[in-house]
């Protein structure tokens, strides 16, 4: 309110010569500043990016390169032995590695593709009809941002457990489709994005309400489908199903890979790979989708 | 016009709550399929875990009401719960602030850059909370080899004598903790603030500068910062959640429990008492302890946030 007061305020005449002043050199950016902030973000790129970079080097060590003292960041003699390494340990367990990739894929992408549709159906009637009861549901959805996963996993086990679903696909699938995160970004995206002169238009046309959120509403918010997808893959890859799966045969991906890496000093190659193979998903999605995720994120703050 | 606004759209709640349900129940059908699934999974949850905080529970046998005992308990016996509340506090309280300002600073930073380069940018700064597990590569830098990185880099210059054991020496393990938490820190909020500072209005800053906006500093605090006053507040409930859930990094590190307890926070704690020991109401307690500090400091730090720029 202040701020606008003070725009609309008569500019007396020795203001201007001031504030020109001050125009002249731009949006008062000193050349220190610049370099200091250059290098700044240059020392802390290299404290994020260092952990990062040493994976993906060591993924393609030889052996001897792995125990090298003094160590080396950069590879010298690129291998792909690590990975072939992992096949060969893979092929002697009596489960086939094709079989835990295809569980990781599986529930990965059933739990993404309800999610996005469950979810965006949710966040378009709580955004664009006015029904009661919505301001309470999407207060429930704001604090529930907050509930980790450690502080739900007791009850959750219970409730599993009652409904049967303990040793199932489903206990990895269910809890990830109703996570409150991408119903929140959608629903925000939808307010930033979609305007309810559009919907009203399309409902006077005669348009039903499920038709207009299938071919008017769904294709205008792909970024934020985009980015429910990324977040969705970020924590589903690395699930281990510690507690809710039993079976060998349904266990997913990054528990089996995890049995390599503790194999210790002798599988040290393969472990190196294995961090590289969990690792890289998300982050390619997300060098993919940035432009969208972010769009996304633009307007995913919480108004009062 | 505003005032207008919301009194009309009060009368109209008032008056027609039955009519508007009426014309929208449609509604509850297509939140129903999320909705059932949202509350079984997540808010039944935390509702029966506070619940069960006031019962003896086994898994074996039926819960048994013991109303405060957990709570009794946990406060007065449980000194390692303390040590865990410290831990956790001493945590959150440096990651916390550094991981909040740190999403807004390096947001703003990179905003300035060239389009490509803000890009990879913002690849390198986020990868870390990306990609999950990748934290178990300090592991490997932290260890305790006189062969291993960091203490083979300290022997070579003579700053040491013998390696240093990182992840097993209690003085060292908590300010690991809170190196890797740190690193770990520019997540989902640091992604709303960079997109925020995209979507600034250049005109606001044009009018600013007329006004008299002298430094990058005035620019932030009286511009920049109100118009991104819904990004700071998403990214403090982000960082108030990492900042106290911090449990993943410590096992991974340190092994649960760690050495002399000293970097067992309360999540840590709750596992030890959920998958070890199986005291299901006294976890529930913990958890529900972890809860409402979380959801209480939330409530504060969006009190303070409605003063940025004022």
């Amino acid at each position: 309110m202040e701020h606008a007061k003070k725009i609309d305020a008569p500019i007396d005449p020795s203001k201007i010569k001031v504030s020109k002043k001050v125009f002249n050199p731009g949006p008062a950016r000193s050349r220190w500043g610049n370099v200091c902030n250059f290098l700044f973000l240059c020392l802390v790129g290299v404290f994020m990016v260092f952990p990062l970079v040493m994976i993906i080097n060591n993924a393609f060590k030889p052996m001897d390169e792995l125990f090298l003292f003094p160590p080396r960041i950069f590879v010298q003699n690129p291998t792909l032995d690590n990975f072939s390494n992992i096949s060969v340990l893979m092929s002697q367990s009596w489960i086939p590695f094709s079989r835990y990739i295809f569980n990781t894929v599986g529930t990965c992408a059933v739990a993404t593709f309800f999610h996005i549709i469950f979810a965006s159906l949710a966040a378009y009637v709580l955004e664009k009809r006015d029904f009661p009861g919505r301001n309470v549901l999407f207060k429930i959805v704001v604090v529930s941002l907050m509930f980790t996963p450690t502080v739900t996993a007791i009850p959750n086990y219970i409730i599993m457990s009652k409904l049967g679903m303990i040793d199932t696909y489903w206990a990895l699938i269910l809890p990830y489709v109703g996570s409150s995160m991408g119903l929140y970004l959608m629903k925000q995206h939808l307010s930033a994005s979609v305007p309810t002169a559009l919907l009203e238009a399309a409902r006077i046309d005669g348009a039903s309400e499920l038709r207009i959120f299938r071919s008017i509403v769904m294709p205008m918010v792909k970024p934020a489908w985009l980015t429910m997808m990324l977040f969705s893959v970020q924590s589903m890859w690395g699930i281990t199903g510690a507690n809710m799966i039993f079976t060998e045969a349904k266990k997913p991906l990054s528990y089996a890979l995890n049995q390599i890496v503790s194999g210790g000093i002798a599988r040290a190659g393969a472990g190196a790979a294995v961090q590289l193979i969990m690792i890289a998903p998300p982050i390619l999605i997300f060098i993919v989708t940035q432009t969208q995720v972010l769009d996304t994120m633009a307007s995913s703050g919480i108004k009062d | 016009m505003k005032a207008a606004e919301v009194s009309a759209k009060q009368i109209s709640s008032k008056v027609s709550l039955k009519k508007r349900f009426r014309q929208n129940w449609d509604c509850y059908l297509y939140m129903a399929p999320y909705m059932l699934i949202f509350f079984t999974f997540t808010v039944l949850p935390v509702v029966m875990s506070i619940v069960l905080s006031f019962t003896y529970y086994n898994i074996l046998e039926p819960p048994q009401f013991i109303f405060l005992d957990n709570y009794r308990n946990l406060l007065a016996t449980d000194d390692v719960f303390l040590l865990a509340v410290k831990n956790t506090l001493i945590i959150a309280v440096i990651v916390g602030p550094v991981g909040y300002l740190a999403c807004l600073l390096f947001a703003w930073l990179i905003n300035e850059l060239s389009p490509i380069v803000r890009a990879v940018m913002v690849v390198i700064l986020y990868a870390p909370t990306l990609s999950g597990g990748a934290y178990t590569i300090w592991q490997v830098l932290f260890s305790g080899d006189s062969t291993a990185w960091i203490n083979g880099m300290l022997l070579n210059f003579g700053l040491i004598d013998e390696p240093i054991q990182f992840l097993t020496n209690a003085d060292y393990m908590i300010w690991i903790c809170i190196i890797v938490q740190i690193w770990m820190s520019l997540g989902a909020g640091f992604l709303s603030n960079v997109a925020g500072f995209r979507s600034m209005d250049r005109s606001q800053y044009e009018a600013g500068y007329v006004d008299g906006i002298r430094n990058r500093w005035q620019e932030l605090w009286f511009i920049t910062l109100p118009s991104m006053r819904p990004q700071l507040m998403f990214s403090a409930v982000m960082s108030i959640t990492s900042a106290f859930s911090v449990g993943d990094v410590t096992v991974q590190l340190f092994g649960n429990p760690s050495t002399d307890y000293a970097a067992h926070t309360i999540l840590n704690h709750i596992s030890d008492y959920a998958n070890v020991r199986f005291e299901m109401g006294y976890a529930c307690a913990i958890a529900t302890v972890l809860f409402a500090t979380m959801v209480g400091l939330n409530e504060l730090i969006q009190r303070l946030l409605r003063k940025v720029g004022q």
